[in-house]
């Protein structure tokens, strides 16, 4: 692959396991994506899928004891997995940023906002102090922080959650970094605030450059943002593809009931809501065969002795599903959610 | 006039809490509105704006600071927990945190038989053990729980599994009236989708009336004939449910349902309101929601909008009502 196309991220069977029950359980398995120059990419799944885990084994931020990371992941063609803590602490912060859901254990209660960045700035790069906090200044006012010189003088807790979140983003584009790995960034906010965020996120390829690797349980804010978009299930992909064809035709029945039980705001309202029945399993009690299986409508024997392989379906779209290459794929949704009258 | 006596009436409800430098957070500033019986009462609104506490002014597990709280035509504002204790049977709560509603050292039956023990049957005696357990499988039947749930303990169950007991402890009573307060935020979307089902069997069931405090607006459509919008403390529109939503009056509602962010690849971008909700201590003065307004006017800052009736069944508090779509 020539250089100029080379992913900005490539992870290719991403593997994270814990010691437990006398031998190892998968955390995630086998997960690949790509992230493109300024290109938002979605990770959904709900709790337990896997999600954060693995965005956690990219910036090497797992320490719990006996975990193993295998696999690979290029940032920029240098192989993360495995990388040794200098070097992965020199890109971290400065080359791959992270944001976290709540702003609040993210920044230390005890110093300035201000403070704060400046020093995650002082530390990648020879910055007088002055010099740090003009830079401060300037990306509060690019996020859209009102009076940016006098809230970086207060603590976090001064400050709204929208506010912490923008200041959040700030310190993690302090260092101009090329990938911000965001996680639920608005699931703790209103939705007018989450709203002026996602704006924000959506911006931040253009004014930055910056591709975004996006977490989030919430599939209205895949659609609104993300251009292609990754759906776990139980630490596997069950599908990936670009947002809108994998939202008008989903080809793993996970995605399909997923955004069938989404309540819609417009359109006519079901009687009842097609539910699926069950719970995601526990990363110890996973079933045989596809994960998916003892919740799934259209499960059957060949689902059962090995997980599916993630096949291509076409134009850019892979599912972990035996359904099409049997030659009955899901078939396109009818859109119960119905557009603004 | 025949009409049926409200199952819950608010009259100018009020709830402040003094704040030290004699501050005063208004959390609910006057707010009055009547709930029918069978009707389904969606309260929707930012973090902040009150919701949760006037769903515990209305059951008066907190008291107010002034107005009247009337449960079936009999007002309970000041009567005292003696006095209230037999009424409470007709009004139950189910709360957004299944975890910590549920004592995790007692088990599921323990928990569930505790109403039951504690409040007499409705001939005025006390219930007989056989009674007792035959209500509690009555119970895991009406919530979809295998009966051998009641000899497990909390920790046992996933959160959608422990929304479930929740909701059978608040019906174990046979209450006429059920605040849910955000009873299906914490879940995932798989899981969320089969509480709100329940939710509307056990009314078609029961004939249930509840109000629901949330702050996801579909799932407040999806599970309510009638919804109230509040900002900062009042509610600034109320209507049945799809009027308010699909052609909101209030400038606030339309930029609420315009944020939401929706499953739906190519919808109209989110129309972006300024800021983020004032602190209900300093409330700006005039429309509570100008400041962030795009559509105030001079006399929005001035004088406060009372909510007043725009056709029948569809109020606004608004100077300058959005005309409809």
């Amino acid at each position: 692959m020539p250089a100029d196309r080379m992913p900005l991220l490539d992870v290719r069977d991403l593997c994270v396991s814990v010691p437990g029950n006398g031998g190892m359980i998968p955390l995630v398995e086998n997960v690949s994506f790509c992230v493109n120059e300024a290109e938002i990419v979605g990770l959904v799944g709900e709790s337990g899928s896997g999600k954060s885990v693995t965005a956690m084994a990219l910036m090497g931020l797992i320490d719990s004891p006996g975990v193993q990371v295998r696999g690979s992941a290029r940032f920029r063609g240098q192989e993360l997995v495995g990388m040794p803590a200098k070097a992965l602490r020199t890109l971290r912060g400065r080359d791959i940023a992270m944001i976290f859901q709540d702003p609040m254990t993210a920044f230390t209660p005890v110093y300035t906002i201000g403070w704060q960045i400046d020093e995650q700035i002082r530390a990648h790069e020879r910055l007088t102090r002055r010099a740090a906090r003009a830079r401060t200044v300037q990306l509060l006012a690019e996020m859209g922080v009102p009076d940016p010189a006098r809230t970086a003088q207060r603590y976090p807790h001064q400050l709204s959650g929208g506010l912490r979140q923008r200041a959040m983003i700030a310190m993690a584009l302090s260092c101009r970094p090329t990938l911000l790995i965001a996680d639920e960034p608005t699931t703790a906010l209103d939705v007018t605030v989450q709203a002026q965020i996602l704006d924000l996120l959506r911006g931040l390829r253009h004014s930055h450059g910056s591709s975004v690797l996006l977490i989030t349980h919430d599939m209205g804010v895949v659609a609104q943002t993300c251009s292609r978009t990754l759906v776990l299930y139980s630490g596997r992909m069950a599908e990936s593809g670009p947002t809108t064809t994998l939202f008008a035709r989903p080809a793993h029945p996970y995605t399909a009931a997923l955004l069938d039980s989404i309540p819609p705001l417009y359109g006519s309202r079901p009687h009842r809501l097609p539910a699926i029945a069950g719970v995601p399993p526990t990363p110890r009690e996973r079933p045989a065969g596809c994960a998916f299986g003892p919740r799934c409508a259209y499960v059957h024997a060949t689902c059962l002795p090995a997980p599916p392989a993630l096949a291509p379906i076409g134009a850019g779209q892979l599912a972990a599903c035996v359904l099409p290459a049997e030659g009955t794929p899901l078939p396109p949704r009818t859109i119960a959610q119905g557009m603004q009258p | 006039m025949n009409e049926p006596t409200p199952v819950l009436e608010l009259r100018d409800v009020r709830k402040t809490y003094r704040l030290p430098h004699g501050q005063r957070l208004r959390a609910v500033d006057g707010i009055s509105l009547r709930v029918m019986p069978g009707e389904m009462l969606g309260l929707v609104g930012e973090s902040g704006c009150g919701k949760s506490t006037l769903g515990r002014c209305m059951l008066r597990l907190d008291d107010v600071s002034s107005g009247q709280v009337l449960f079936e035509g009999r007002d309970i504002t000041t009567l005292s927990e003696r006095r209230l204790r037999p009424l409470r049977t007709g009004m139950q709560m189910v709360f957004q945190n299944s975890t910590a509603a549920l004592n995790p050292r007692r088990s599921i039956g323990d928990l569930l038989a505790e109403p039951l023990r504690v409040h007499p049957a409705a001939d005025g005696r006390r219930r007989s053990a056989a009674a007792i357990a035959a209500r509690l499988h009555e119970l895991m039947a009406l919530v979809g729980l295998p009966a051998s749930a009641l000899a497990r303990y909390p920790h046992a169950f996933s959160g959608g599994q422990r929304q479930r007991i929740n909701i059978a402890r608040a019906l174990a009573l046979s209450p006429r009236l059920v605040v849910a307060d955000e009873p299906v935020s914490a879940l995932d979307v798989s899981v969320q989708a089969q509480i709100v089902n329940l939710f509307a069997d056990l009314r078609e069931q029961l004939g249930l009336t509840y109000v629901f405090v949330a702050h996801d607006l579909a799932v407040v459509r999806q599970i309510s004939t009638r919804v109230a919008v509040m900002y900062l403390g009042a509610i600034v529109e109320c209507g049945e449910t799809d009027t308010v939503l699909h052609t909101p009056a209030h400038p606030y509602t339309a930029a609420l349902t315009a944020a939401v962010p929706r499953p739906v690849v190519g919808a109209p971008p989110a129309m972006l309101l300024r800021g983020d909700v004032p602190s209900p201590v300093n409330r700006p003065a005039g429309c509570r929601f100008h400041t962030r307004c795009p559509q105030a006017q001079a006399r929005c800052s001035a004088e406060e909008p009372a909510l007043r009736a725009l056709r029948p069944g569809h109020e606004v508090a608004c100077h300058y009502p959005l005309p409809p779509a």
